[in-house]
């Protein structure tokens, strides 16, 4: 895991400090004094291995150093307040998508053979083809503009949570809904599933007590990718949305060239992914021990 | 050929060919006047811009088939990228020693939990204008004008094999103790030779069905650059563009949702019969081996 946050740093600090043009090339063209001592105070100067292992031993110590955009605002500062704002929605999008995709999927999978089956792959096949940027407008339209039930965008209140999570939440609740009606058809075929219904129980007991533990996996594994997907989606969301999350702050740090901006947010994405990576794959070993007994 | 489907696949193979169709020949039947700004900005759907114009006055309905010969084609160029990165790692990681192999899909399984395309994205602006340089040094005039794009197709087929190479390698790993490669092996041919020869032609239906599953996924993923204004640029627009016009078009005060809804309706179209026909293609295919 180091040796991938360390490469996720180099190559984010390469492709910042190798791309043609400085943070300072768009305004007027400086006087060559101050524009060195601009330099000076963002360390920007001096050759590129050094300016490398200095921009390393800083992020050791937890200082994502400063924006170049944001005079005088320091990365850590930015992120501390934006990024609870992300996480916030995240977890919402998360949640709604997890409990979206394990109703439809066992909705769909209980059903096998009949219409409604078909109706419920026929709604995540939409719903699939229905990214975060169309969903969104879309759904701002309806519910904000025609109806005037919702807020178009802001944050604070959780009615201005509610269309964003939803947003990002329905491609993926979609995909989980998929995974898990084609797995827990495998499973309803299985041997200990014939044995649970033969002892009489319920079609709703043997899924949810015995089927659905098996047919977790796939979903388990899932959850890795999901997250990618979901930071990377909420960009977009927090964009249409006006929402003050890092989001944001990551799109116009690229348009800025605002270097160390744009790495930090790159960086503390990576390591919260990891983290969240780590947390999968362990409870999955657990699962997975406790299934083969 | 259509004819030589699956059922469920023909409906939405009609739908793509008569997408294709409309966004390669559709244009031509347009008055040019239609493309210059006009005087009538944002009116509303009518008999002469069946799908309104936009803020320039342009009409909407060109706007959205010549977005889509730019979505198209990084769809399908991208996709073939995928593919041929995705067929020869699958192919390799599944025929080599299991310790090669656990090593090449343990990289697969990092690069699919970091986020990919924000990598992407910082790539392809630190890298466009460099390109735009070395092309106007050396004379390719064509490619200074569409650099972005071609940036832009070659890093989305960098970032959309994934899927394919689990899947490739899956099958190959499952190929390789039939019994025709076992003798291939005896008499002698060597690791490429039957790698080529006689893994390849057997994974040649699986690789096709996913194909048209990475061209949704790479339209999907060039419209969201393009949504975040880091995509393609004007002049040229994509569907992804003209959605992001759409929504910034939306307000309270003045709602032109034609200008969200038909490029909306476009992507949508496309992408479901893209997902429906690789969908009861691989259903096809499964229950035939099974």
């Amino acid at each position: 895991m180091p040796v991938v946050l360390l490469c996720v740093v180099t190559i984010t600090f390469l492709l910042i400090r190798l791309s043609p043009g400085g943070p300072f090339d768009s305004e007027r063209k400086l006087p060559p004094a101050i524009e060195k001592q601009l330099l000076a105070k963002y360390k920007l100067d001096g050759p590129i291995a050094v300016q490398y292992t200095g921009y390393l031993k800083d992020l050791f110590h937890g200082d994502l150093r400063i924006s170049t955009k944001y005079r005088n605002r320091s990365v850590n500062e930015i992120l501390f307040q934006t990024l609870p704002v992300t996480l916030i929605l995240g977890t919402a999008a998360l949640m709604l998508a997890l409990l979206g995709g394990f109703w439809l999927g066992a909705f769909a999978a209980a059903r096998t053979g009949t219409l409604a089956e078909c109706g419920a792959l026929a709604v995540t096949l939409l719903s699939i083809s229905l990214p975060s940027f169309v969903l969104g407008p879309l759904l701002i339209l309806i519910f904000s503009i025609k109806l005037g039930w919702l807020p178009v965008g802001g944050w604070g209140t959780p009615s201005q949570l509610l269309l964003p999570a939803v947003t990002l939440a329905i491609p993926y609740a979609a995909v989980i809904a998929r995974l898990l009606h084609d797995s827990l058809r495998e499973t309803l075929s299985e041997d200990f599933v014939r044995t649970a219904r033969a002892k009489g129980l319920s079609e709703s007991a043997v899924i949810y007590r015995h089927a659905l533990r098996v047919a977790i996996l796939p979903v388990v594994s899932y959850l890795g990718p999901l997250a990618a997907n979901l930071l990377t989606g909420s960009i977009v969301v927090e964009t249409i949305f006006h929402i003050p999350g890092a989001g944001g702050f990551f799109v116009n740090s690229i348009l800025n060239r605002d270097g160390f901006l744009l790495g930090g947010v790159v960086i503390v994405y990576c390591v919260l992914l990891m983290l969240f990576n780590l947390l999968v794959d362990l409870s999955y070993r657990l699962l997975d021990r406790r299934i083969r007994g | 050929m259509i004819f030589f489907l699956p059922k469920k696949a023909r409906l939405p193979a009609y739908f793509l060919c008569v997408m294709v169709l409309a966004v390669l020949i559709g244009p031509l039947f347009f008055p040019s006047s239609y493309d210059l700004p006009g005087p009538s900005t944002f009116s509303a759907p009518e008999l002469l811009h069946p799908c309104g114009t936009d803020l320039n006055g342009r009409d909407l309905l060109l706007r959205i088939l010549e977005g889509g010969r730019i979505s198209l084609l990084v769809g399908i160029c991208g996709a073939a990228i995928s593919l041929l990165i995705g067929t020869t790692y699958g192919l390799i990681a599944g025929s080599t020693r299991s310790g090669v192999d656990n090593l090449m899909m343990r990289a697969v399984d990092i690069l699919y939990s970091v986020p990919r395309l924000i990598f992407i994205l910082i790539f392809i602006n630190a890298f466009n204008e460099r390109l735009q340089l070395a092309a106007s040094r050396h004379g390719f005039d064509l490619l200074v004008g569409s650099s972005r794009l071609v940036i832009l197709i070659l890093s989305l087929g960098l970032i959309e094999w994934l899927t394919m190479a689990r899947i490739v390698r899956g099958q190959t790993l499952a190929l390789r103790e039939r019994s025709y490669v076992a003798a291939a092996r005896v008499l002698g041919e060597g690791y490429w030779t039957v790698l080529v020869r006689h893994l390849l032609p057997n994974l040649a239906g699986i690789v096709l069905v996913y194909l048209t599953l990475a061209i949704p996924s790479v339209i999907v993923d060039e419209a969201f650059l393009s949504f975040l204004g880091l995509g393609v640029q004007a002049p040229q627009s994509s569907w992804g563009s003209l959605l992001s016009e759409g929504a910034t078009s939306i307000n309270p005060v003045h709602c032109s949702w034609w200008l969200l809804l038909f490029p909306s309706m476009a992507l949508l179209v496309t992408l479901l019969s893209l997902y429906a026909l690789g969908d009861a293609l691989r259903r096809s295919l499964q229950t035939r081996q099974s």
